[in-house]
This record gives structure tokens, sequence and C-alpha cells, in this order.
């Protein structure tokens, strides 16, 4: 195809198996190679951002705001237009509330419960086993509740993960109403003294009606058990995920009242996962955890600043 | 969208004409909003540049200051240029002649690949094959039992070895199970993997090496971003896979990926997932994924359809009949007819951006034309040709007449005036108009008003 040999796209794929250098590299050799913030530079960062999903608008409201602050106090050095550029960009985080610091996050209710919701295929059921083996380590007790009765062999991977995690698990392989199973998780949970409940559910996409009125049946049911339940409400988005990120929460949030946190999946490829930028700005929900592997260890506290310089990486 | 992107287009041109001159910069301006549109649908940074440039190029070279809606026909050339980057021709999966055939499904971890391998088992298992799927991947907690289960909902027998812990050798003896037992297609479903995992790379590249596959499909979550051009072009490049699938575009996403993929991939878009049951399998259609992406419906064709079925003379003469203030319910129900002509509501609402889904619980009464032909026809020719005699009692004897209430009736009186004031208005009736005037479901009338 002609228009592929036009484009140069063999570029980009140098650029995947280049070792991953200095983070702030790329900025630093745009600044050396110029002394002043031009087109040319101001292009450049643009396709930084766009290419990290965070969107057109963000990307031009972020440029906006380094161009007037680099002409208010004027910088001397790249190193001071690398922070100026960092510290925009953390501005747009910073507007959520503070970054969790430890995995036993503010525990306060007891049992502190979570429920976890996304689309099909991002991550929710690893994620739980991640977030159970953490908790586990941290010294609470951890019950995990399988409201996932639609796809197939659903129960069966959440039962290793429990097991990997060394955590218990609720499941009802005879039902198909999710919410039943999310019940009794809670129920148990009190009963057995469980200090976190964590609660899988199906993947579903959020313009499907019957699907988020089956997440709210969810979400009431808990509340019958613990009115002031669930206290989280994480949504997990796959990094590789484009504008649509930003629909998808809204959505979720839309059906449920509220989310409490993203747990942002699949860092460890290729994609930078800029849409929860986006998502920061327009809908102020806090980063929480980001995955970064299959393995039960690779969950990590979500923190701005590696996440801001990783957007600068190759 | 569309409206909004033409009414850019026509004011920016407008601009431009009365400088007398197009000229690089002018369109530039117009066309940094579909930049927008296009990084909005997540088209690729790269793609995007090269794209703009090439309708720019396109837009130069037409006569665009001479055709009477420029707006319009610059949105066409980008309607037409982004169609032909998605490709065109339909193409069906590809056999080998030996047995079995294989079919590999490749792809990043959760974009759908098992539950693909069970849908083109089942079509192709309609279409006469008897396939076995292959479970070979050993990585993922439940992924055996995932495509067990998918294979007994279809009644498709599923190989799977549960202590082999080398994806090829599961592949070789799902191969020597289906020759076995008879059964022409192999279908491998693969573990999810990262483009940048060296050590899963190569274990996709061995079992290409040791199958031989007929059909390698590269499998593409819809809802990707700008790094769906990273991955296909490292697994391109590591498998020559043969086509590309769509998943989950069941969803709202507007599917730029699709459009990147190709720019640096040639190859055919066979497949489009649409759900999570079983049957949910389509084909690809490239106009319908280059409307998605613009976010204009299928308004191309539903502004063709409008074009070819209105019939020029026929205009003219309703023209006439405006000026002359003499449209009366004759002319009124050759309207409707021009627009049944059309074909279903439901169909026509389904090409206009946004209908549909705004649409999407309320049922759309496909018999509201027919009710209006039904009131029209009980009118005695007096009635129809000096609607002003409608009276109370007349009002009451056509609504019996039609099996209609009288406030139907009434509705539909008052709408004829309406629409005859609201002509009147135009010294120059267009189709436009005249469309605006039919009570069409909301959004249809919008949509059309670009003509
Ligand atoms: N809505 C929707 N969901 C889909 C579609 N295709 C797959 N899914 C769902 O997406 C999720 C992941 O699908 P899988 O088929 O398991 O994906 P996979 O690529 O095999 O995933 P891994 O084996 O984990 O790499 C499941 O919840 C599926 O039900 C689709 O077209 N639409
Ligand atoms: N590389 C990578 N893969 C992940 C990560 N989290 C989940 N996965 C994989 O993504 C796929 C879908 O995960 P799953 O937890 O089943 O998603 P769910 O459908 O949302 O419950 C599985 O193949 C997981 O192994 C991650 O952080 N990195
Ligand atoms: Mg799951
Ligand atoms: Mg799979």
């Amino acid at each position: 195809m002609s228009f592929l040999d036009k484009l140069g796209f063999t570029k980009l794929k140098d650029g995947l198996t280049k070792t991953k250098n200095d983070l702030f590299g790329k900025v630093n050799r745009l600044i050396n190679a110029k002394k002043k913030i031009d087109d040319e530079f101001l292009a450049e960062l643009e396709e930084i951002f766009l290419t990290s999903d965070m969107g057109i608008n963000t990307s031009e409201i972020l440029i906006d705001n380094i161009k007037e602050r680099a002409k208010q106090n004027k910088y001397e050095t790249e190193e001071e237009l690398n922070t100026l550029i960092q510290e925009e960009i953390k501005k747009i985080f910073s507007d959520t509330t503070s970054e969790f610091r430890t995995f036993d996050f503010g525990i306060k209710n007891k049992p502190y419960v979570i429920m976890v919701v996304g689309v099909n295929g991002v991550g929710k059921t690893t994620s739980i086993g991640k977030l159970a083996y953490n908790f586990r380590k941290a010294g609470k007790s951890v019950l995990i509740g399988s409201a996932d009765t639609f796809r197939a062999a659903a129960n069966e991977q959440l039962e290793i993960w429990a097991k990997r995690a060394q955590v218990d698990i609720i499941q009802n392989p005879g039902t198909k109403d999710p919410a039943s199973v999310a019940f009794d998780t809670v129920k148990a949970a009190i009963s057995r003294n469980v200090d976190v409940v964590i609660i899988d559910t199906a993947g579903r996409l959020h313009n499907k009606s019957h699907l988020m009125e089956e997440l709210k049946k969810i979400n009431r049911v808990i509340k019958k058990v613990l009115p002031d339940a669930p206290d989280e409400v994480f949504i997990v988005i796959d990094a590789t995920t484009g504008q649509n990120g930003l629909n998808q929460v809204q959505e979720f949030m839309n059906a449920l009242g509220r989310i409490t946190g993203i747990i942002l999946t699949k860092l460890d490829g290729t994609a930078k996962g800029g849409i929860v930028l986006k998502i920061s700005k327009e809908l102020r929900i806090p980063v929480r955890f980001i995955g970064v592997g299959e393995q039960i260890d690779d969950l990590q506290l979500f923190e701005s600043e590696e996440f801001i310089k990783a957007l600068f990486e190759k | 969208m569309f409206e909004d992107l033409t009414n850019k287009f026509e004011s920016v041109l407008k601009k431009i004409r009365g400088q007398g001159k197009i000229t690089e910069k002018n369109i530039e301006e117009s066309l940094r909003e579909v930049r927008r549109i296009l990084f909005d649908a997540d088209v690729n940074y790269k793609v995007v540049s090269k794209f703009i440039n090439d309708v720019k190029v396109k837009s130069l070279g037409q006569n665009v200051l001479n055709s009477i809606t420029p707006g319009h026909l610059v949105v066409k050339i980008i309607n037409d240029e982004l169609i032909s980057l998605m490709g065109s021709e339909k193409s069906d999966v590809k056999f080998s002649n030996s047995i079995p055939s294989v079919i590999m499904l490749v792809g990043l971890q959760g974009s759908g690949k098992t539950t693909l391998s069970a849908k083109i088992a089942g079509f192709l298992k309609s279409k006469g094959r008897s396939p076995v799927l292959a479970a070979c991947d050993i990585y993922r907690p439940a992924a055996i039992e995932q495509l067990k289960v998918l294979g007994k909902e279809i009644n498709i027998p599923v190989f799977s070895a549960e202590n082999e812990k080398n994806a090829v050798k599961i592949a070789e003896q799902a191969a020597d199970y289906a020759r076995k037992n008879a059964k022409d297609t192999l279908i491998i479903d693969t573990a999810g993997r990262l483009a940048i995992d060296e050590v899963m790379m190569n274990e996709v590249s061995a079992l290409k090496k040791a199958m031989n596959p007929a059909e390698i499909i590269f499998v593409v979550d819809s809802m990707t971003g700008q790094d769906a051009v990273n991955t296909a072009k490292t697994f391109h490049d590591k498998l020559d896979f043969d086509s590309i699938a769509l998943t989950k575009l069941d969803g709202d996403t507007k599917g730029g990926a699709a459009l990147s993929i190709r720019a640096v991939v040639d190859k055919p878009i066979k497949f489009v997932s649409v759900g999570e049951k079983l049957d949910a399998l389509e084909q690809f259609f490239p106009d319908r994924m280059a409307s998605r992406i613009l976010g204009m419906g299928d308004i191309v064709s539903l502004v063709e359809k409008a074009q070819e079925n209105f019939d020029l003379s026929e205009s003219e003469k309703l023209e006439e009949k405006l000026r002359k203030n003499k449209f009366d319910f004759n002319d009124f129900l050759d309207q409707l007819k021009q627009v049944k002509k059309m074909g279903s509501i439901s169909n026509l609402v389904s090409m206009i951006p946004g209908a549909s889904s705004a649409l999407k619980d309320k049922e759309i009464d496909e018999k509201v034309f027919t009710k209006l032909e039904a009131i029209i026809l009980s009118m005695t020719p007096l009635e129809r040709e000096t609607p002003n005699v409608l009276n109370g009692m007349r009002r009451r004897r056509i609504a019996n007449g039609s099996g209609t209430s009288i406030q139907e009736v009434n509705k539909l009186i008052k709408q004829f005036d309406d629409m005859k004031k609201m002509m009147r208005s135009f010294s120059h009736g267009k189709l436009r108009n005249l469309m605006k005037g039919l009570n069409l479901p909301p959004g249809m009338a919008k949509g059309l008003k670009l003509n």
C-alpha cells in the first residue's frame, strides 16, 4: 500500500525496540537543538501528548498553558522548561484527591467493600487477584465475591486467583444472578468478620442499558446489607484504551452514582494510558493503581510523577 | 456532527469565495476541524497528518468554488478517501488443501480472541465445514475451561491437553485429532501477548512455523487508541498475518484504530465482532466504518438515496405550486410517497448520526406514513384541494373513514398548515425545506438539511 510507504512507519517500530532512554531525553534534545519554544518544539510536544491518548482537548489546553507560562516566567535552562511542562501536566492530577501511600489505604469500615467494574477484557479479574494479594500481605483478611455469572469460566478464573492470593472466595456456579452472589458475599464477610470484600463483576459495555441495570441491582443489593457500602467502586481502564475511556467512566458513574478510583492496567505494554489525563480533567476521578503485568505482584500504587515521566519515554 | 462539519466548511468557503481564491491556508483552516474529529475517533497521529494532507491536495484540485455546496463536496472527498483507505473488497477466510486447514487467532490480552475463535468456528460450521478448536492458551487462568464452555455451547469439539506446557505441541496434537476425526478445519486460540514480549512473540512464531496456518487473524479491540499501530505493526512484522478482526464494535467507540491499522498494514478486515453472544459476528463494511469514524452515520448514502428518489421535475412543479399558493393535500400525498420510496423509516433513521442511539429504546412507528396516507385518502377531492372546508364534521368523518382518531386528523391538518406556511417563506423551494415540513423523526430532517 502506497500510503504506508509514504508514512515512514518503520520508524515507529525502531522506537519500540529502542531501550527505554532518559525519561525526559526527548524534551531535552528538543531544547538543546532550539533555545526557545518555537512551533517545531510545540508540534513535537503535541505529538507526544496526542500519541499518549490524552485527547486533542487536553493536549491543546496543556500546550496553551505551557506557552503562556513560558512567556511569563522566562525559563533559563532546559531543566526549568522540563519542570514547567511536568508541573502543568501534574496540575491535572492534583485536582483529584491525594495519592494512596500504602496498600491498606484508608480502610475505615469493616468489612470494607470494594466493587470492581469495567468494560470487557480490561483486567478486572486479574486486578482483583492482585489487590487481594496485596491486602493479605498488608495483614488484612479478604473475601472475594464472584459476581461475574456471565462469562465462560469466570468462576474458575477467579478461583485460581483467590488460591494464588490465598484468600477466600464466595461463588455460586448454579446462579445467573450476580446480585445474589454479591449479597451472599457481603453477608458472609460480616459473619466471618472479614476486613475487605472485593466483588468481581462481568465486563460490560457501558452503552448496554440492560447490563447497566444489572450492575445497579448489584449495587442496590449490597446496600441492603450495608447501607454505606460499597466503600469503593473501582473502574478498570486498559492502558490501550482510546478516547472511549471517558464515555466508559461517565456511564458507569451515571449508573452507580460514583466511581471512587481508576485501576489502569497493561502499562507494561507500549500504550501510555494518557486517557486517564482526560478522565482526571473531565471527571476528577483519581487513578489508584496501575497493572504492569500478569503476575500477582504486578500491581503498583499510582504515582503521578512516574506516570508523567513515562509519557515522554519512547 | 456532520452538519457541524458541513456548516464549518460552508462558512470558511464563503469567506474564500469573497476573496475569489482558494489558498492552502484557507483550506487548512477548515481541515483543522476534521483533524480534531479524527483524533477524537482515535486515528493515529501520523495517519491523521498524512490523511489531512491528502485531502487538502484533493480538495485543492477539485473545482470546489463553483460547486453549489462546496462544504458538502469537501466532506464527500473526506469520506471517499476514508473508505478507500479502509479497503473495499470483501474477502473470505482462506483455506489450504491440507487437512486440517489451520486458522490461528493472535492479539493482545483481552482483545477478544477466545470468543472470536468460537464465533468463527460456529460460522464455518454453518458454511458446511467441520471445525475443531485448539486450546493453546496455557497461561491465562481458566483459559482452556473458557474455550471448552464456548465450544460446548455451539457443539464444536475443543482439543486441549491440560498437562502439556508447550503450545506448539498442543497445536500439533490437535491437528492429529482433527485428522483422526475427519475434521477439516483447526482453529487455534492463542494466549494474549504484548508485542514487546519477545519470549511470547517467539512462541507464536513457532506456532506459525509448525502449523503453517492458511489464515492468521490479528484480533484488535475497537476501543484501542493510538497504540494500535505499534501493536499491529509488530505483530505483522513477526507473523505477516493475513487479516484483521475488530471486536467490541457493539460499543460506542468511533473505532479509528481500524483506519490506523489499515494505514500501516495492508491486510483486509475480515470479521467484526459485535457482542458477547456467539452469533454476534459480522462482515466488515468500509463505508460504515468511515461514517462511524466521522460520526456521521450513513449520512452519505442517505443523501444519495434522497437525490435518487426525488424527482427533479416533480420538485419544480411543486415550486410552481408553492409560488402560486396552490399547494394542497394532493401534493402532500405525493411528498409522502416520495419519502416512502426511500425505504423503511427505521432503516433511514439508522443512517442518521446520533438518531439511532437516541431512539434506541423507542419503537419507531413504521405505520406513521401509512396512517397519514389513509387520512388524506379519506378526504373528498374538494377537501384535498381546498383544505379550508375541513370543519369538525368533516374531520370526524375522515377519522372514521381512515380508522384514525379525530386528534390524529387534527394533527395532520395542523402539520399541513405549518408546512405550507413555512414553505411559502422560501422563495425557492428546495428539497431540504420540504423535508423539514414533513414531521420526520428527530434528526432525520436535521440530517437532510445538508443537501
Ligand atoms: N461486548 C463485547 N464483548 C466481547 C466481544 N468479544 C469479546 N468480548 C468479551 O471480552 C472479554 C475478553 O474476551 P476473550 O475472548 O476472553 O478475549 P481474549 O483475547 O481471549 O483474552 P485473553 O485470552 O485474556 O488474552 C470477554 O468478557 C468477552 O466476553 C465483543 O465483540 N463485544
Ligand atoms: N500485560 C498485562 N496483561 C494484563 C494485565 N491485567 C490483566 N491482563 C490480562 O488481560 C486479560 C483480561 O484480563 P481479565 O482479568 O480476565 O479481564 P476482565 O475481563 O476485565 O476480568 C487476561 O489475559 C489478563 O492476563 C496487565 O496489567 N498487563
Ligand atoms: Mg473477569
Ligand atoms: Mg483468550
